[in-house]
């Protein structure tokens, strides 16, 4: 992480790939203003020097003995939800597999 | 029944629970009064995105049925609730404040809210939100704003502003809203009403559409202390569908309320008093700090060091989750799909394109581009590593004080539009609030005072892990301090 952040559009293109988004190019000017100018606020974090820290990703490793020592259930088969009522949200469906466009692209 | 909706002294839980009891009025009553508020006020002030009266006044008719036989009532009943809209109902709307999620109607009901129905709630509907509950200002709403009850052109604070402003405008007793960097405590503090975080893994997520899944929690918003300790008691406890929600059995928080301050030892943490915090907010604050150490609290300055660092973390960690969480937003199993793509990569883009707001796509692009290859370590690792230090910060605090007192937000609640576009300064209406949520501690915000422009103030109280308990008592003495 350098001082000033510079995205680049290319940058924002790439990642708007990764992300599965289809930005228009008046997106992408402001994606552009925007990420850079949050990305210049976190670079703030480079004044501290935490070579020495564990990362944490969850606050349960140090919740103590408010966390479970353990979070392993038995691995048994239970129901899930109804077919019928999960499929009727689906965009398009055939009542038992979700329909969509062509998957393989030539 | 006559229509004295606006302007009369909220019904508590406990008012609602006597006159269901004494048969002076019933729920259904109750229910419809709630519904007559809601018709008056809500054109002005937009909390509700849904409304289910047939659905709610059945759950009312059931509990004036209980009360008839003369059985005994469960703990909430009676008690007319709305839900924030990014918690599931079987069969009702969850649209999350999004386009995607237009029409979507949830195949099952979450923990939290079959918690509360189960105790007898009247669950009126559901609550408007910024979309995926990413905002500080209820504007980024795909159904439109939230407006302010107190002031109509002020914001309501976000992401739950429908939750508090819904309390605030007497359009329900208690609501459930979601914090993940200040949801509830910002928008309580906004709108003049009490909202609780609690400890993560105190109240179960499932059912609540994801944002950040190591910083999302549910609590509840009510009009006074001893109601949400009454609400958090209902939908607290271990959830064998969230594997992070914790075994600890769970107290009656109403048992301490009464048992003042006296002895107590609250910390004051001079960073949240620095540059940046109005000048009424600190001296609202300030005055109930006072009243406090008259209370016999022993107030001690103590010191978070690394706090300035907290909207940084926040938005690094946040955003890397919530670009993970929203992946499932495709456009295959539900909400919104971009008509007429020829190939599916592209029906997927366009669905996304199309059904996630400015701000959405703003966090998931962050999200995307830190855990991206070459960045990882330069921003998701570091702020992970800093989460540490925030909340070895609160560790170190808590071994010397019982709570913690800070104000809920720099200001009062700011114009509609004032922030908008510049996505900075929004983040750091958040600057006293994500600290908590980074640390998974609990914490709440108690009416603490009025802006001269007659803008509630809120004071945030701090907590250990599991430490409910603890700030609700201390919530429970500024209440009664300030009437």
């Amino acid at each position: 992480m350098s001082d000033s952040a510079t995205v680049s559009v290319d940058d924002v293109r790439r990642v708007a790939e990764l992300a599965n988004l289809e930005l228009t190019a008046e997106e992408e000017t402001r994606m552009l203003r925007d990420l850079n100018a949050i990305l210049g606020h976190v670079s703030q974090l480079n004044e501290l020097d935490t070579s020495a820290v564990a990362p944490m990703a969850q606050v349960s490793e140090v919740i103590g003995g408010g966390g479970q020592q353990s979070v392993l259930r038995p691995d048994q088969t239970r129901p899930s939800l109804d077919r019928s009522r999960v499929m009727v949200c689906a965009p398009e469906t055939d009542g038992t597999f979700f329909k969509v466009p062509k998957v393989i692209e030539r | 029944m006559t229509v004295e909706t606006t302007e009369t002294k909220p019904l508590s839980i406990g008012d609602i629970r006597t006159s269901i009891e004494s048969r002076m009025r019933n729920a259904t009553a109750i229910a419809e009064d709630c519904f007559r508020q809601i018709e008056a006020r809500d054109a002005q002030i937009h909390a509700y995105l849904s409304t289910n009266r047939e659905r709610a006044l059945n759950q009312a008719a059931r509990i004036d049925d209980l009360a008839a036989k003369g059985e005994a009532l469960p703990i909430l009943a009676g008690v007319p609730v709305g839900i924030k809209d990014v918690l599931t109902i079987e069969g009702l709307p969850a649209t999350a404040g999004s386009k995607i999620l237009q029409g979507y109607c949830a195949p099952y009901t979450g923990t939290a809210v079959k918690k509360l129905e189960e105790a007898g709630a009247i669950v009126l509907g559901k609550l408007n939100c910024d979309e995926f509950a990413m905002g500080s200002s209820n504007e980024n709403s795909a159904y439109g704003p939230v407006h302010n009850p107190h002031a109509l052109d002020r914001v309501p604070g976000g992401s739950s502003g429908g939750s508090a402003a819904a309390v605030a405008a007497g359009m329900a007793v208690a609501t459930l809203g979601t914090d993940t960097g200040g949801s509830i405590r910002q928008p309580a503090s906004f709108c003049g009403v009490v909202g609780i975080l609690p400890t993560y893994g105190r109240v179960s997520r499932y059912g609540l559409i994801a944002f950040a899944s190591s910083l999302d929690r549910i609590g509840p918003f009510t009009a006074n202390v001893r109601d949400a300790a009454t609400v958090l008691g209902v939908i607290a406890g271990h959830d064998p569908m969230d594997a992070t929600s914790s075994p600890l059995p769970v107290p009656d928080y109403t048992a301490d309320l009464d048992k003042g301050v006296a002895g107590l030892k609250l910390g004051v943490p001079s960073e949240y008093f620095a540059e940046g915090l109005d000048p009424e907010v600190r001296a609202a604050i300030g005055n109930s700090i006072e009243k406090l150490r008259a209370a016999g609290a022993t107030i001690k300055p103590i010191s978070l060091p690394h706090t300035r660092y907290a909207i940084p973390t926040y938005y690094i960690i946040a955003t890397a989750e919530a670009s993970a969480n929203l992946a499932r937003f495709d456009g295959v199993r539900y909400g919104y799909r971009a008509k007429d793509s020829d190939t599916l990569s592209a029906m997927y883009r366009r669905s996304r394109d199309g059904g996630f707001g400015a701000e959405v796509k703003r966090r998931i692009m962050l999200g995307t581009y830190a855990l991206s290859a070459g960045y990882y370590d330069a921003y998701y690792k570091k702020a992970q590593q800093v989460r540490r230090l925030l909340t070895e910060d609160f560790l170190k605090a808590f071994a010397e004080v019982d709570a913690i007192l800070t104000p809920t937000a720099p200001t009062p609640a700011f114009r509609l539009g004032e922030k908008v576009d510049d996505p900075v300064s929004m983040y750091l209406a958040d600057i006293y609030t994500v600290t908590a949520s980074l640390a998974g501690i609990c914490g709440l915000s108690v009416p603490s005072g009025i802006s001269r422009e007659g803008l509630p103030i809120g004071l945030q109280i701090l907590g250990k892990h599991f430490d409910e308990a603890m700030i609700l008592r201390v919530a429970q003495t500024v209440e009664a301090l300030q009437s």
